[in-house]
């Protein structure tokens, strides 16, 4: 049996030697699969095709596995983040205390549903099952800070705000 | 390591303490940090420097009453601020040998009076991220006892005494589960922590695992030494960062201490623990899931048997536990058994974590004996339903719990008590909702949850939560007949039964509850047409043209 020789990495944009990094570290063994992937998304902030098939390759794994596992954990996006995000929490006790109207005035102010970021790439808007932080609800992410107790009006004012920056 | 070493740890901390007159305890939890308890801190270490106190700022775990927050607990007095902001520094400073600041005060007696603290005993007062704050409150007593005084078999003996119950919902006993994987065969065992706390409205494994990790790493590491096992994973949310923060320099720290590692204080025994983050499935909580994901796969469910502890992670016997099971552990090995076994109802012994949140006063986190009424928690503790609203439901076990009325309130809370009633005991959620709530959208909301959350692998759980959602979307638009009740209560049946595991055959709790005490507000919404708590949108009748 050869030696496994790992791909060539996809540029020589840095980041990919982070990712690299994760998995040498588990010693390139298959059930560095996810770890690998969240290195993925925390460096580019999203997956897309080549980081899928360049880690799939590295770890061996079937390129169907990888896309499998990609696709069923909802913390891993296909698709690049706007500039802002903006996260909503959806969980009960936010649920509760009004949330879906939250979810209603965003999605109203920026024009898109749920899950999509606007045309000029400025803010995406997504959803969160439970952040943990229910002692607050209802509970937002602005750019992954965590806001407690908002009210459409602060939120609206929020997504204004970054329409321009 | 010895017990000698330890105690002069604990030693040298408690010394270096003493040199300070005052304690000032704030919380950085995640609830308190949305609010800048960070600045906080720093604007009285600074304060406190300027008018040259000898007070110690410390930084804290959760102190519970999140909805208070940021929280600053002053020591040795023992006074409560809450809502502090870095302004207050200055005059928190000075109040240290004065008069206590009277608008900030926090008092509430009756909240924390009723509360018994067994995991939560170092929250709050303990520096999460410092190990030897940890030991200098008897932490890694137990461990070192164990490993020295105890067999393998004596730590079982101790946990099946205590009565200890899983935690993470399914109140399988501890001490049986723990003896199965110690009779396995097998010279490689796992240990794995569960924190995939998925259930939405409930954050007592995050707090507990922000305010002391340590506590829930040597459970892990008795449990190593009495099942046999060398290595251990605490599997924790992604949606957790500053819980994984800590958990990372918690294991750094117990390395360096040779508390984790090879021959830890001087024994045969080897055990370290691995960081496996989760990925944002609710599936995963299920152990069987739970590992398939550990492993790197997807994370669907086996059936079982095998089970874990038999055949469980790369199919080696593999002892799974909860956050607050683990947690447990120390206490339970440092006390004995029977004084955990004292505490709590006849079946279900101990103490639980409860995340009360929704429509309530005090939300946050409590901590109360086994068998308390729920009345007590929500009237008394939680300080009832505020701005004149009145009390409709309490929600248990997130979405595979049901919803109780007021007419329920005076059961204890216990495992089986709460089955009884058709709800669940789940991981410690609470959710309180008042009459602005409607229970037939709650229901919908909860059906919804676990149709996405399914993982597809079974078809009762993929199709039938999807049907049920549809039913009770019409019900909810006020399209609904009385034969879609009958159909949905059939579904209920057939999800619970033919489902593969717990996701699927408890999906079904919320639907049958909210039918059995709410079904008046079912009917309401099918046959008059509006919707009692004004929540559904319904639309005036269409008139179907002839």
């Amino acid at each position: 049996m050869t030696a496994f020789t790992p791909p060539p990495l996809p540029s020589d944009d840095k980041r990919w030697k982070i990712v690299n990094g994760t998995m040498r570290k588990n010693g390139f063994a298959r059930y560095a699969l996810i770890e690998t992937l969240h290195t993925v998304q925390s460096s580019f902030g999203y997956l897309d095709d080549d980081a899928i098939r360049f880690v799939a390759l590295s770890l061996r794994v079937p390129l169907s596995q990888a896309y499998g596992v990609v696709t069923f954990y909802h913390y891993f996006s296909l698709k690049p983040p706007g500039k802002h995000t903006m996260t909503i929490c959806t969980g009960t006790a936010c649920y509760i205390k009004g949330t879906d109207k939250l979810v209603a005035a965003a999605e109203k102010r920026l024009g898109i549903p749920q899950g999509q970021t606007t045309k000029d790439g400025q803010i995406s808007l997504m959803t969160a099952r439970c952040v943990g932080a229910c002692g607050r609800a209802p509970v937002v992410l602005t750019d992954g800070e965590l806001q407690g107790q908002m009210t459409g009006e602060q939120m609206l004012e929020q997504l204004e705000r970054w329409a321009v920056e | 390591m010895n017990i000698e070493e330890l105690e002069q740890i604990a030693e040298s901390v408690r010394a270096e303490n003493a040199k300070f007159d005052y304690e000032i305890n704030v919380c950085m939890g995640t609830g308190c940090m949305s609010q800048h308890s960070d600045k906080l801190k720093e604007a009285l270490v600074k304060s406190v420097e300027a008018q040259g106190k000898k007070a110690l700022v410390r930084r804290t775990g959760c102190m519970g009453l999140c909805a208070a927050g940021p929280l600053v607990l002053v020591d040795p007095e023992e006074i409560l601020y809450q809502h502090v902001k870095a302004s207050d520094a200055d005059a928190v400073a000075a109040s240290l040998g004065a008069e206590p600041l009277a608008a900030l005060q926090c008092d509430l007696r009756e909240h924390f009076d009723q509360q018994v603290h067994v995991v939560l005993e170092n929250s709050g007062h303990i520096d999460p991220e410092k190990i030897d704050d940890y030991i200098a409150h008897d932490g890694y007593l137990a461990l070192l006892t164990a490993l020295n005084d105890m067999k393998p078999n004596d730590v079982i003996q101790q946990i099946t005494e205590s009565g200890l119950r899983g935690r993470g919902g399914g109140g399988y006993p501890t001490g049986l589960k723990w003896g199965m994987v110690a009779k396995a065969d097998g010279d490689l065992k796992y240990v794995i922590c569960n924190g995939d706390e998925g259930d939405p409205g409930a954050f007592m494994d995050r707090s507990v695992l922000e305010s002391d990790p340590q506590r829930v790493i040597e459970g892990m590491a008795i449990a190593a030494y009495a099942v046999g096992a060398s290595k251990g994973y605490v599997y924790v949310r992604a949606e957790y960062p500053l819980a994984v923060n800590r958990l990372t320099t918690c294991l750094r720290d117990a390395r360096r201490r040779g508390l984790l590692g090879n021959n830890i204080c001087n024994t045969p025994f080897n055990f370290d623990v691995e960081i496996r983050l989760g990925a944002g499935a609710f599936v995963c909580g299920e152990e069987t899931a739970l590992i398939a994901s550990i492993e790197g796969r997807r994370g669907t469910p086996k059936p079982r048997p095998p089970y874990p502890a038999n055949r469980g992670l790369w199919g080696r016997p593999t002892l799974i536990n909860n956050v607050e099971t683990f947690a447990n552990i120390a206490p339970i090995i440092r006390k004995g058994g029977k004084w955990f076994a004292a505490m709590g109802s006849e079946r279900s012994k101990g103490t639980k974590v409860f995340a009360l949140t929704g429509k309530i006063t005090n939300t946050g986190l409590v901590e109360v004996p086994m068998g308390i009424s729920l009345r007590k928690i929500i009237e008394e503790i939680g300080g009832g339903v505020p701005d004149g609203h009145t009390f409709k439901a309490v929600q248990t076990g997130g979405p595979s719990g049901g919803c109780l009325p007021a007419e329920m309130l005076d059961i204890g809370v216990s495992y089986d008590a709460l089955v009884k009633v058709g709800s669940i005991m789940g991981s410690g959620g609470m959710i309180v909702m008042d009459d602005t709530s409607c229970m037939v959208n709650v229901a919908r909301f909860f059906i919804e949850f676990c149709m996405t959350e399914s993982c597809g692998k079974c078809i009762p759980c993929r199709a039938g939560t999807a049907q049920m959602h549809t039913l009770l979307t019409r019900i909810c638009n006020g399209a609904g007949t009385m034969d879609d009740l009958d159909l949905l209560v059939e579904l209920c049946a057939t999800v619970k039964e033919a489902s593969l595991c717990g996701l699927g055959q408890t999906a079904p709790n919320p639907v049958l509850s909210t039918l059995k005490y709410f079904k008046n507000e079912y009917i309401e919404h099918i046959v008059n047409k509006r919707c009692p708590a004004g929540v559904c949108n319904i639309q005036a009748p269409v008139e179907v043209l002839a």
